[in-house]
Formats: structure tokens, sequence, C-alpha cells
């Protein structure tokens, strides 16, 4: 298993009620992510735990899109990854947000 | 003076040599290889039938199994390559010369004899252009077909599985020909005949039913949710707005996934009756809840499915169904409609070049291309209008001359479907395609390219669309390539500024551009989630074979 970690700063989406969201599920070529609101300083963290090594530079630009694509602010993004492609971990990102944001966007 | 008979006359010699292995037309199955012998001469073109669904196995097996001091350097010339025996006639040394089109399951081990001399390919290619050489320069001496039935006249019922076999009597029975079937039965009555007798000379009932394979039949359970955001992607950004009504699906779970979302998510769009009326298709079981909800008017094939046979025969509306009530498919007819007819062709790939240029080749397999790219071509014949074709034809054009200087003509929409990273992280995008070090290895004539750039309209990845059409110079196209390649180095490698302008002007289109919502894009969308969700969307009817039977 590799441990990744992503900061990012100047996110303005955030959600104040203190409730997880859980998506999707663990599997081969599947991958867990969960948003949890925390304070951070108005930092956004994403944690990935991938069993794949050596995607550090992909995953790097994955989640870069994927700020700017939701730039969330106090909120921690954990991603729990059984090999599943940029593909399947962008679209559970998104619909992890928008499912986290809800009508708060 | 010339003798200008000199085919009929060799026919004539060949049908009596025969005579003392036959009683009429009828052939014993033990009498099989006596009469190979004695219709076949050295260096024969010889046509064997078999696709990528029907085969006639009996007859390829007892082709393979002749002694070759006597039947050799045949020039074998067939659609497909399927069998081990297809590739065992040439280790035995009975044939040397091979012109096909397609070698899927035997890719492999074509490729490994080509390396080794010990098959020479003439060339491969598209089933239409092979069915076209048919009756130009491939004229075949001998035809080993397949049938449903014969009677003893030599009529033959083809059933739904119909084919390639019209097209290959047809060429080889008016050009002085042998022709050989091999049938299920023999019957005193057909339901319908396919082929008259007279075009037929000898039927042999094999011991076994010829072999069918269910090749179109994609398992509902096996459809992830990027391949349900991409169908949603297809709908919204590419059907909808081109108003797509006639079109050609390719075979895999990218396309059955579009056509299990059609009764949902293009209905509640409301395209019903705008959209995917007309059909070249074959009866694929994931069309069936979209025939039910009333989206499709008519479905010509190329071949039948296994377990489709009674809801074809339920819905002669929608498909070609001879007065038995059981389908008739041709594969150069449906292959001809499929190229003229049809205003879209979507289907996935392997590999996408910069250019567009898309391919399914492979280092070490010699695969060939089927329909592909007769489907995935303009039909720069075409003359008959309608408003895709038009709308297309419009956006390639727009802006490149002074108006009123341009002249007005169409263009077939050709999608190619496909994830950014195939299994195993194989990146879909790439510099160069595998096929020029295949065209090297395998010493061919061109590198084997499916699809052309030129022909490729529209590239679509989970990314977003790519709209070649728009594309007005090659560095446009090759960023809009990269625009949608997601994060394989080719799609990593893109200028980010110029992307962003390509977005601007429409010509790469993100799913929230489409205004597709995320969160739909689940496998809740598709309107059979399972096998046993299309046994019951036919009301019964759709029989699955055993190997799909999961419950």
């Amino acid at each position: 298993m590799e441990k990744l970690t992503y900061e990012f700063q100047g996110g303005t989406f955030s959600r104040p009620k203190n409730e997880a969201k859980l998506v999707g599920v663990v599997g081969s070529g599947n991958l867990e992510v969960l948003i949890e609101p925390a304070d951070l300083q108005g930092r956004c963290v994403v944690e990935v735990l991938t069993a794949a090594r050596g995607f550090g530079a992909i995953w790097q630009a994955v989640i870069a899109d994927f700020f700017a694509r939701y730039p969330l602010a106090d909120a921690r993004v954990s991603i729990n990854d059984v090999g599943a492609t940029p593909a399947v971990v962008s679209l559970r990102l998104d619909q992890a947000a928008e499912d986290f944001l809800g009508d708060a966007q | 003076m010339r003798d200008w008979s000199q085919q009929q006359r060799n026919r004539q010699a060949r049908l009596d040599r025969a005579a003392a292995h036959t009683s009429g037309k009828v052939v014993a199955a033990q009498d099989i290889g006596a009469l190979l012998e004695a219709v076949i001469e050295p260096g024969d073109r010889v046509c064997l039938e078999g696709n990528n669904q029907k085969q006639a196995d009996f007859l390829a097996k007892a082709l393979a199994a002749l002694d070759p001091a006597r039947a050799h350097d045949l020039h074998m010339v067939q659609s497909v390559l399927a069998l081990p025996e297809h590739i065992d006639v040439f280790e035995r040394g009975v044939a040397s010369k091979l012109d096909f089109s397609f070698s899927g399951p035997q890719a492999g081990r074509l490729a490994k004899l080509v390396s080794a001399n010990r098959i020479a390919v003439g060339a491969i290619h598209t089933y239409l252009e092979l069915f076209g050489r048919y009756f130009i320069d491939l004229t075949p001496r001998v035809s080993l077909v397949c049938a449903q039935a014969a009677d003893r006249d030599g009529n033959l019922f083809t059933g739904p599985n119909t084919e390639d076999t019209p097209v290959i009597v047809e060429a080889t029975a008016f050009k002085s020909g042998i022709v050989i079937a091999q049938v299920n039965e023999i019957v005193d009555k057909l339901p319908r005949v396919d082929i008259p007798g007279g075009w037929v000379d000898f039927v042999v009932q094999s011991p076994k039913p010829h072999y069918i394979e269910p090749l179109f039949t994609r398992d509902p359970a096996q459809i992830s949710e990027i391949q349900v955001l991409m169908a949603m992607m297809a709908i919204k950004g590419i059907y909808a707005p081109y108003e797509v009504q006639s079109l050609n699906h390719g075979i895999g779970f990218d396309t059955a996934a579009i056509e299990l979302i059609l009764p949902t998510y293009a209905d509640s769009l409301g395209l019903k009756g705008k959209i995917c009326g007309n059909w070249a298709l074959n009866p694929h079981p994931a069309l069936i809840p979209a025939i039910e909800a009333g989206f499709v008017e008519s479905v010509h094939s190329f071949g039948s499915e296994l377990g489709m046979e009674a809801y074809i025969r339920a819905r002669p509306d929608v498909f070609f169904t001879g007065p038995d009530g059981s389908m008739r498919s041709n594969r150069a007819m449906c292959q001809a409609a499929g190229h003229y007819a049809c205003d879209m062709f979507i289907g996935s790939t392997l590999q996408v070049d910069l250019y567009g240029n898309s391919s399914t080749a492979t280092l070490g397999r010699i695969a060939g291309f089927g329909g592909a790219p007769n489907m995935g071509s303009d039909a720069r014949g075409r003359r008959h209008a309608s408003t895709a074709w038009l709308k297309a034809g419009r956006e390639a054009r727009e802006g490149r001359m002074a108006k009123g200087r341009i002249m007005p003509r169409g263009q077939k929409l050709v999608v190619q479907m496909v994830e950014t990273f195939r299994e195993h992280m194989a990146p879909a995008f790439v510099e160069k395609l595998d096929a020029w070090e295949l065209a090297e290895t395998a010493n061919m004539d061109l590198p084997p390219v499916m699809i052309y750039g030129e022909d490729v309209t529209h590239i679509l990845t989970e990314e977003g669309i790519a709209n070649l059409l728009l594309c007005r110079n090659d560095e446009e196209r090759e960023q809009a390539i990269r625009g949608v390649a997601g994060y394989t180095p080719v799609g990593l490698a893109r200028d980010k500024r110029l992307v962003e302008n390509l977005r601007d002007r429409g010509v790469i289109q993100r799913p929230e551009d489409l205004g597709v919502d995320k969160r739909l894009a689940t496998r809740d969308l598709l309107a059979a989630r399972s096998m046993k969700d299309l046994v019951r969307a036919s009301g019964g009817l759709y029989d699955p074979p055993k190997r799909f039977r999961n419950w």
C-alpha cells in the first residue's frame, strides 16, 4: 500500500453540517471515497491509500483537477483505492462532492 | 480458336469425378473427404464459410484432414478465421495463401505462421471489400458453405443466420465453380428457400449441428458506471443534437450501455421518436428494453444471435423475417446498408493516435477488421440527405471558404468511444499506434488501421467529447484529442490554454458542459441490470445461451 497526501488552499465550497459522505464500494478496480467537514483553517486535505504503487504523478493530476472543479474548504477527503482507473476516481470524487455539497453548492 | 468455356468444362470434369461418391446432390458424411478430393484441384481458390457467428465447421475439419499430396497450395478466401481448423489447413500444407477479413480467435496463431512464412497473406479486407473481390479477382473455384437445412434438390434454408451464404454461393455458382453445403438436416420440405437448389451442387448432413457463437450478447451485470457516464454523454452530446435516426452500434459493453439507457435517460430527455429509430445491427439482447419501450422502428441484421429466435419471431414489425417467421439476415446487404444508409457508427477501439487514427491491432496478433471500416467511414457516394448527415457536413465545412463558394454536402458521424485507460492501466491514447510495428514484423503493405482519422468525427472518453469536425488544422485536432485523453501521457502533455480555448468553442465538451448530471451515472440508470432483467423485458421470449444463465 502507498499513502499519498495532497493539500489545497483557497477553496470556497464548504459544508457546515457535520455529516460524512461515503460513495462507492471496495472491489477490484474500484474504490471508496469519504468526504467529511473538518476544521482545517480553510484547507482541503486529500489522503489517498492505494494498492497500486508508482502512480503518484497521475494521482497528483487527478486530485488537482478535482479541486479545480470543486474547490472545497474545510474538508477532508479520504480515498481507499483498490486499483481503480483515473476515470473511476474522478467520477466517484465528483459524485461524492455533489452529494457532500448538496444544496449548499 | 480459343476455347471460351474452359471453366465450364473443368467444372464438368470435377462433377464427373465426384459422381462416384454421391447420390444425386446428397453426400453421406463419411464420404465428404472423398468428395473434396474429387472436386478440389491443387492451387484452387477455396472459400470456406465461417464468420464470427456461423461456422461450416464440419467442412472445415474435412478440408484440414485432406492429404496434402493431393490437395495442396490452396488459396483460402474467407471472412473469418475462427476455428483451429482454419489455421490447420495451412499448418498441414493443404493451403498456402490467404485473403481474409477477420481472425479474432486465431489472431495469435496466424501471426506466428505468417512470420514463419507458412502463410502468404494477400490482404486483410473489410467484409464488403472481400465480398466485392469474390466477383472481381478472388472468385472461388470451390465454396464450402453452411445452412440450417436442405432438401434433396439442394435448396437451402439458412434460417436466422443467413449471414455470408448468399454472396459466397452467388459468386461461385455463376462462375462455373462448385458449391458444397453442410446442413444440420436434410428434409422433404423446407420452411423457406434462402438459396435456390440450382446454385448448389452437393449437400451433406453434418454429424453435429454447425457451431454458432453468441458473439453479440453482453451481460448487463458487467457494465460499469464509467460506461453509463459515457453512454449519457453520447446521448446528450451526439445522438440528441444531431438527431441520429439511422445507425450502427459496434460490439461491446460501451454501446450496450447506450442501448440500455435509451428507455431511461434518453426517454427522460424527450428523445423517443427523435433518435435511434432505424438500425443496421445484429439482434443485440441489450436492445430489447429499447424495442419494448417503443424507441426502435426497424432492425436489419448481419447475422442472428443465439437465444433471440422466439423474440424476433414475435416482433416481425421490427425485424426482417421470412414467411416462416424466422429472421433473415444477410451480411453483405447489411454492410451495404450500414455504409450507405446509416447516419452514424459508434464503436469502441483499443488505440487512438494524435490524428484520430483508431486501431485494434496489437503486437503478435493479426486480427483484421471485419465490418468496422465499412461502418466507420464516410460514404463518399452517399447522396440522400438527413438532419444528422447535413449537420455533420456543415460543421466540417463552416468557415473554410467564403459563403456561397462551398459545395454543400453531408458527412457520416463516426464516433470512437474509449476509456482513456484500458485494463492494467494501458493508455488508449498513444503517440504511435502498435499497428506500425505490427506492419513491419508481419511484412504488411500498410499499418492495419481500423478507422482512419479523416473519417473519425468524434472521440468520446469519460473526460469529454472531442468534435473533430470543428477542428480547422492539425494542431487543433491534436489538442482536441489530447484534451479528452485524460491522464494518459498523451493527455497530460496537452497545451492547457489551447484546450480551454477549444472548450470555449465547443470543440471539446465536458460532461458538465453537456449538462450531464454525474450523480445519475450509476447502474441504476440501466433499463436491465442483469441477463434475467433482459429475459423479463422480453416477456420471457429471450432464451439466453447456457453460459449467460447465471440465476
